[in-house]
């Protein structure tokens, strides 16, 4: 029955409200009064005037900041009195004001009129908000506004917004022409509430009968219910598509320096994730010190930790290539051991150092929040880590098809004996294609420490996943390393929702086995006469 | 390599099974582990000077477990050259196999009083999951405990040696194997109990898992596996499929192009080394008491390919060596330096491969040939 007075009263008050009338003082003047319908009739007077006054003076209300003077003149009250319309301080200040009293009926009126006056609001963006606020709503009360909002809307986002709030209520009339209109109007909604709601009209009731009684009406809502579910299906593989790109970009972050070294050495750096595992701390180390430092740069720590990480990690890496690892060329399996216990070696060290806790790194604000894209929100610390793992693979491209090193790495990749006998001096090539390798490990470390837990354990996360890429892509091209890293991001993110993580996992696992079946050697292998490649 | 004159009579100069001393050793030694450590254990009276705690005997127990588990993985790093870095899922596989028997035997003993196992209960799961049938039967856990490790390993290996997976690939794809089932046995919904995996035991055919002349009887049924396993190893070793074996790990397009097809003798020593973990792994499992699926986190597997690597590779008692310093070393270092362990351990890794590629035993004999 409430409801019933309520969508009442919003039909009168918008019919009077159609020609909007400006802000008046004789409006105001009944919210002083000591009678409680006096003073609802003059919010919904007030409402009708449909002017940004208005919407100021009820904002005011709702916040309580309109009183009455001695007089009864209705003033709103910040620190001084102000001018209910103009909101000059009024001159001379009243002597004694009293607060306008509200209760809960007074405050629903309120919330719905301000609402209302939003929806009418010249200003695009607040009615866009103000559009958005109310979707999916199902007080029938808002029903009248909606007209009257969608009469005057031109902006077309707005209007659709509009038009689906105003459908769904509609879902809920008596009349089925309306509500087979409303339907039509649902059919190109791309919410799961409206997949929801539609689908509900053609659910059997306990008594046998369809919720929705019209024959028409159903079959309409059954085209409405498929075209939806199409639109939800693409938008979810598009939400998909952008979670396995983001996890693909950070695996081609991690194997590319894997693939750089394994390509170039033959040997799997099982340390290559405590490189990670630096590049994050040293991220931390940066964050740290740009907060004593320099507080007022701190939104900019990260693009000085890529230069740190890089440094550090490539360091270590050259480090371990001169103490280690060099002396175990042509040993593959033995380097594997040997590094594995590198890994170990500096996973304790950075306990004792750090801690055992995951320390704490921070989004700078730039990266936090996200953007929405047709219903999905794309997170900004991921859309950064999907750039910022392209452009060091162009920097990686550049490097190894444009400098002298890089060509140096090719030549020893494909043919080492060959490349050693016409002067290139393959030992230094190893030392610095290690330390890019690692260093490249260490901007992924940067770019880990923007998305989860910066620990000891960090490294050891990613790195399976990373070397099943460089198994899949094969070692002596980026394209193998790039087409894997995003393939198994992508493919994985896909089958995730239907079978659960862990047994992707495995099937990625299978599919990988499988795959090389066929390519032995990855998919992007080099094409050589040896028998052992 | 030093290559033998090539010669259409060639034979193999016949190496003795065991030498006179060989042969004595390992009598001993059966004689020490079958009959002596029982008789301490069980009839020798606690206050006695020479009575064995449990504590000893368990511990012991479960290094011999893992000297088995060293055994196969020299079977297959040491004589074939072919590292692999899932040996701990061959191992635990083999524990869960007969740890299902154990859950069966707790009957209704468990927390709940029902007749499932008490995660179960705790799942609301009202019967037993398909993989769960017929492990009431002693018989059939036995059959498991070797089938599945030895299904796994056939099946995995046949696909991977097929496609000539070898090297690094081969042991980066164990990893990988080893993390998957990892993950899935920590689900609940495998069936295997999840984190907590089985613990609890009560009874093994009816007799009290914890009892003394249980705890006896498992530790001389280590001894007795390990002891096959050396054996066998030997037996192995001056067979013609081990020197096909040794020829794989030395060269092995050499071998191809002399005829032999690699994959089969890769699979069988693979397999074969699988199923000697399993049975490991249900040795394991009722002398401590616990098993769940960190056993296969890759750290584990990777543990002991250096435990072969501390004791020496290719040597027929390197392995046990290697794995009773490396565990008397974990043992020794997590109760006194427990920060320090992860050092010792990283550093021995490092170390053993750069100043000691033949481990202990080519230390000693290093040492030895340079006194004569």
């Amino acid at each position: 029955m409430r409801l019933i007075h309520c969508v009442l009263g919003f039909v009168l008050l918008l019919c009077a409200a159609l020609p909007a009338s400006a802000l008046d003082a004789e409006t105001i003047a009944p919210l002083g009064s000591n009678d409680l319908m006096t003073r609802i009739e003059a919010i919904d007077a007030i409402a009708r005037a449909g002017d940004e006054q208005a919407l100021t003076l009820l904002q005011a209300l709702q916040d309580g900041e309109v009183y009455v003077t001695g007089d009864g003149q209705v003033v709103i009250y910040r620190d001084e009195a102000l001018d209910p319309i103009t909101l000059a301080p009024l001159d001379p200040q009243p002597d004694d004001v009293d607060s306008v009293i509200l209760n809960n009926r007074m405050r629903g009126k309120l919330s719905t009129a301000i609402g209302a006056l939003r929806l009418l609001s010249p200003d695009a963006a607040v009615r866009r908000a103000s559009a958005r606020a109310i979707e999916g709503s199902e007080d029938v009360s808002l029903l009248p506004i909606l007209d009257k909002a969608l009469e005057r809307e031109t902006e077309a986002d707005i209007r659709r917004s509009l038009s689906h709030t105003r459908a769904i209520l509609e879902l809920k009339s008596e009349d089925p022409a309306r509500r087979l209109a409303a339907v039509e109007v649902l059919a190109d909604s791309s919410q799961r509430r409206v997949h929801e709601l539609v689908s509900r009209l053609l659910l059997k009731l306990p008594s046998g009968e369809f919720a929705e009684p019209d024959a028409e009406v159903r079959a309409a809502a059954t085209d409405a219910v498929k075209s939806i579910e199409r639109r939800l299906l693409l938008l979810d593989y598009f939400a998909r598509f952008f979670s396995g790109l983001s996890l693909g970009s950070i695996l081609l972050l991690v194997a590319l320096g894997l693939a750089i070294t394994y390509g170039l050495l033959g040997v799997i750096n099982l340390a290559h994730g405590e490189m990670l595992m630096i590049g994050a701390y040293a991220t931390y180390v940066t964050q740290e010190v740009f907060k004593t430092h320099f507080p007022g740069a701190f939104d900019w720590y990260v693009l000085a930790a890529i230069p740190v990480a890089f440094v550090t990690a490539a360091l270590v890496g050259m480090a371990l290539e001169r103490t280690v690892i060099r002396w175990l060329y042509g040993r593959p399996l033995e380097t594997l051991l040997a590094t594995w216990g590198i890994s170990l070696f500096l996973i304790q060290l950075t306990r004792q150092i750090f801690g055992a806790q995951n320390v704490e790194v921070a989004n700078p604000s730039w990266m936090s929040g996200g953007v929405e894209v047709l219903n999905v929100v794309l997170p900004y610390n991921r859309i950064a880590i999907i750039a910022f793992s392209f452009f060091v693979l162009l920097l990686m491209w550049l490097m190894l098809a444009r400098t002298r090193l890089g060509l140096f790495i090719r030549s020893v990749t494909q043919n080492r004996t060959m490349a050693s006998c016409v002067g290139v001096p393959t030992s230094r090539v190893d030392l610095m294609a290690f330390g890019l390798g690692s260093g490249i490990a260490g901007l992924a470390g940067v770019a880990l420490s923007q998305i989860g837990n910066v620990g000891p354990d960090l490294g050891q996360a990613y790195i399976i996943d990373s070397f099943m890429v460089v198994v899949l892509g094969g070692v002596g091209q980026l394209a193998g390393t790039v087409y894997a890293a995003l393939g198994l991001g992508v493919l994985s993110k896909f089958i995730e929702p239907h079978i659960g993580a862990v047994l992707t996992k495995i099937l990625i696992l299978v599919i990988i086995i499988a795959v090389i079946q066929k390519r032995p050697q990855g998919l992007f292998a080099l094409k050589g006469r040896a028998v052992e490649a | 390599m030093k290559s033998e004159p090539l010669s259409l009579n060639y034979r193999p100069v016949e190496q003795p099974f065991f030498t006179k001393t060989g042969w004595t050793v390992v009598a001993v030694l059966a004689l020490v582990a079958l009959v002596i450590v029982p008789i301490l254990y069980v009839a020798v009276p606690q206050e006695h000077p020479l009575h064995l705690s449990a504590y000893t005997v368990t511990l012991v127990g479960k290094i011999l477990c893992y000297c088995i588990v060293a055994c196969a993985m020299n079977l297959i790093w040491g004589y074939t050259g072919i590292l692999s870095l899932g040996h701990g899922l061959f191992f635990a596989l083999g524990g869960y196999a007969f740890g299902m028997y154990l859950m069966r035997q707790i009957g209704r003993d468990g927390q709940y009083q029902s007749d499932l196992p008490d995660f179960m209960v705790f799942l609301d799961w009202k019967e037993y999951p398909w993989h769960w049938a017929g492990t009431d039967s002693f018989l059939w856990a036995l059959m498991l405990v070797v089938l599945v490790p030895g299904l796994l390993a056939f099946v995995f290996g046949f696909f991977a040696f097929r496609s000539r997976i070898k090297g690094v690939y081969f042991s980066i794809i164990t990893q990988a194997l080893t993390f998957a089932f990892m993950l899935l046995f920590f689900r609940n919904e495998t069936g295997f109990g999840g984190n907590n995996g089985f613990t609890d035991f009560k009874r093994i055919l009816g007799f009290d898992v914890t009892s003394p002349g249980m705890r006896a009887t498992l530790f001389a049924l280590s001894a007795a596996a390990l002891l096959g396993a050396v054996v066998m190893t030997r037996y192995l070793e001056r067979s013609k499929t081990g020197r096909v074996l040794r020829a794989i790990r030395d060269s092995e397009s050499r071998l191809m192009f002399s005829g032999y097809n690699p994959l089969w003798y890769k699979l069988f020593i693979w397999t074969l080394s699988a199923v000697m973990c399993g049975i490991a792994g249900a040795l394991y499992v009722p002398q401590v008491g616990i098993i769940n699926p960190s056993e296969m986190s890759p750290a584990n597997s990777i543990e002991i390919a250096v435990w072969v690597a501390v004791g020496g590779r290719g040597t027929l008692i390197g392995p046990l060596l290697g794995a009773s310093t490396v565990n008397g070393a974990k043992s020794f270092f997590t109760q006194s330096f427990p920060e320090y362990w992860l050092f010792f351990l990283g550093l021995l890794f490092i170390l053993v491969t750069l100043f000691m590629p033949k481990g202990i035993v080519g230390l000693v004999n290093r040492i030895m040939k340079r006194d004569q």
